[in-house]
């Protein structure tokens, strides 16, 4: 008996469905993780990258400084420039071989995709903190704040609104990429997928699936964070509620950027 | 009079260039002294000098006696003393008006939040800004970021207020309310050191002015001598350039 497409889309939901939400909610889960440990390591990193170097710094901070530059930057050529498939590989067995540690797919799946986004993250903050106007740091400076407090009260909200396009990006890339954690027989929503269109060999009408799943999961994850940034910036329109002389008055002061 | 700041052999170079050279001179306690000069002459330099944005080159800058520059005395307590208002304003873009006013007397001064919102308030009631103290920097004008930066660098209640061409980025028609406060706060006994184009407020408001060329003090006297009467043939030629426009 033929089946048309979609009746083989029932049939496999009706079937598989509980394999498909597991999938769903580990993907989820290890890409969420990942991101948010990402954006952690990528933000100490930006700012140790930018911390300001002159003339007046003591020779012995320099030298530190420049070493523990130099193994950041090792770090981050070495995450950005291999596969992250390979990456997994290396790490699972690895571990296993020269440490005799045996971690479980899912931690090690979520190690994987932190330190990636991690290396990733510390350009674009890096990135965001440069981005962020040197007059903001002057003014910082001229009302006696020294280079950490301007950090952590001025220049990083900035920073950090700049990067939130760049972060949304990674976090849609992180749903996608932990498909390749399925090397190391990581349950997310791929790895699953295969083992339910291994049963019946229907691998288009399956995979039609897990595409549709995906893109739900992508889609929602960057209106949220488009609706975060929206919140962020705050109207473009600023109302006063009465004037000196009229006090019931409302002035509307319209943005003049 | 008390001396605030005194400058002695002040120098600063960038790289081959030099922008000050042998810069001597002093501010007291309540002056209003206006640096003028053409673009280049080192008047923002000098400014910047003064507030460490820029680290001197040689010389020394004395306060109340002190060389900072060798002293133990950190820059960052030094510069919360010298207030500074900046040619492009720049408020704190993540910060409300009022905010703008507080971050620094919270977290430089330990300030508790409820003084600092009020010397905010009496600061910037002032300017006239007090009914925009919810407003993000960009969605209020230049004259009025202007006078806002006015009311965040006053709330640190500095010793003296160095001001970059606070009017220079501004629309005509903006200059004046900003002028305005300024006069104000000068009438009122503030130290102020102004570098400045607007040679109508330095003529009336100050009670000294400094004309500056290619990184020296050229003249140094009390407004009447130097548009009046300028002693040096160069204050009278960019004088003579200026008021002609």
């Amino acid at each position: 008996m033929e089946r048309t497409f979609l009746e083989w889309v029932i049939l496999i939901w009706n079937s598989n469905w509980s394999l498909f939400l597991i999938g769903a909610r580990n993907t989820l889960f290890i890409a969420l993780t990942g991101t948010i440990i990402g954006f952690a390591i990528g933000i100490v990193i930006g700012i140790i990258r930018t911390i300001p170097i002159d003339d007046n710094t003591h020779p012995v901070a320099r030298i530190a400084y420049k070493i523990i530059n130099f193994l950041l930057l090792c770090y981050i050529e070495v995450f950005r420039g291999t596969p992250m498939i390979v990456q997994a590989m290396v790490v699972f067995y690895g571990a296993a071989w020269i440490y005799n540690i045996h971690l479980s797919p899912i931690t090690a799946g979520i190690f994987i995709v932190s330190i990636n986004t991690g290396a990733y993250m510390a350009e674009i903050v890096r990135g965001g903190i440069l981005s962020v106007d040197k007059g903001q740091f002057e003014a910082a400076h001229s009302i006696g704040m020294t280079h950490f407090q301007t950090m952590a009260n001025i220049v990083l909200p900035q920073a950090i609104r700049n990067i939130l396009p760049a972060t949304s990006n990674e976090f849609v890339i992180n749903i996608k990429d932990t498909s390749v954690l399925s090397v190391i027989s990581v349950t997310e929503l791929f790895f699953l997928s295969k083992s339910a269109a291994g049963v019946n060999f229907a691998f288009f009408q399956t995979m039609s699936i897990t595409c549709v799943i995906y893109f739900i999961m992508t889609f929602t994850v960057t209106r949220i964070l488009r609706y975060i940034e929206i919140k962020m910036d705050g109207p473009s329109v600023f109302t006063i509620h009465g004037s000196q002389s009229v006090p019931e008055a409302q002035i509307r002061i319209v943005n003049r950027e | 009079m008390d001396k605030i700041i005194e400058i002695r052999h002040l120098q600063k170079s960038f790289g081959t260039n030099v922008v000050l050279r042998d810069i001597n001179f002093s501010v007291s306690k309540g002056e209003v002294v206006c640096i003028i000069g053409s673009s280049g002459s080192g008047k923002s330099t000098l400014l910047r000098c003064l507030n460490l944005l820029e680290y001197p080159s040689g010389g020394e800058i004395l306060y109340h006696g002190n060389n900072i520059l060798e002293q133990e005395m950190s820059n960052a307590v030094y510069r919360a003393k010298m207030g500074m208002v900046f040619q492009q304003f720049n408020l704190f873009n993540n910060l409300n008006v009022l905010d703008n006013c507080m971050v620094g007397q919270i977290k430089v001064l330990k300030k508790d939040p409820a003084s600092a919102k009020e010397k905010a308030m009496e600061y910037l009631e002032l300017v006239g800004m007090s009914q925009f103290i919810t407003a993000k920097p960009n969605q209020i004008s230049g004259g009025q970021k202007q006078r806002v930066a006015i009311a965040r660098a006053l709330s640190m209640e500095p010793e003296a207020l160095l001001f970059d061409e606070p009017t220079s980025a501004l629309d005509p028609e903006l200059v004046g309310e900003v002028l305005k406060v300024m006069k104000k706060l000068a009438r009122s006994g503030l130290t102020m050191l102004v570098v400045t184009h607007e040679m109508g407020f330095a003529r009336d408001v100050a009670n000294r002015v400094v004309f500056m060329d290619s990184g020296v003090i050229v003249e140094d006297d009390v407004p009447e001598v130097i548009f009046n009467n300028p002693n040096n043939e160069r204050t009278r030629e960019f004088l003579r350039r200026t008021l002609e426009e």
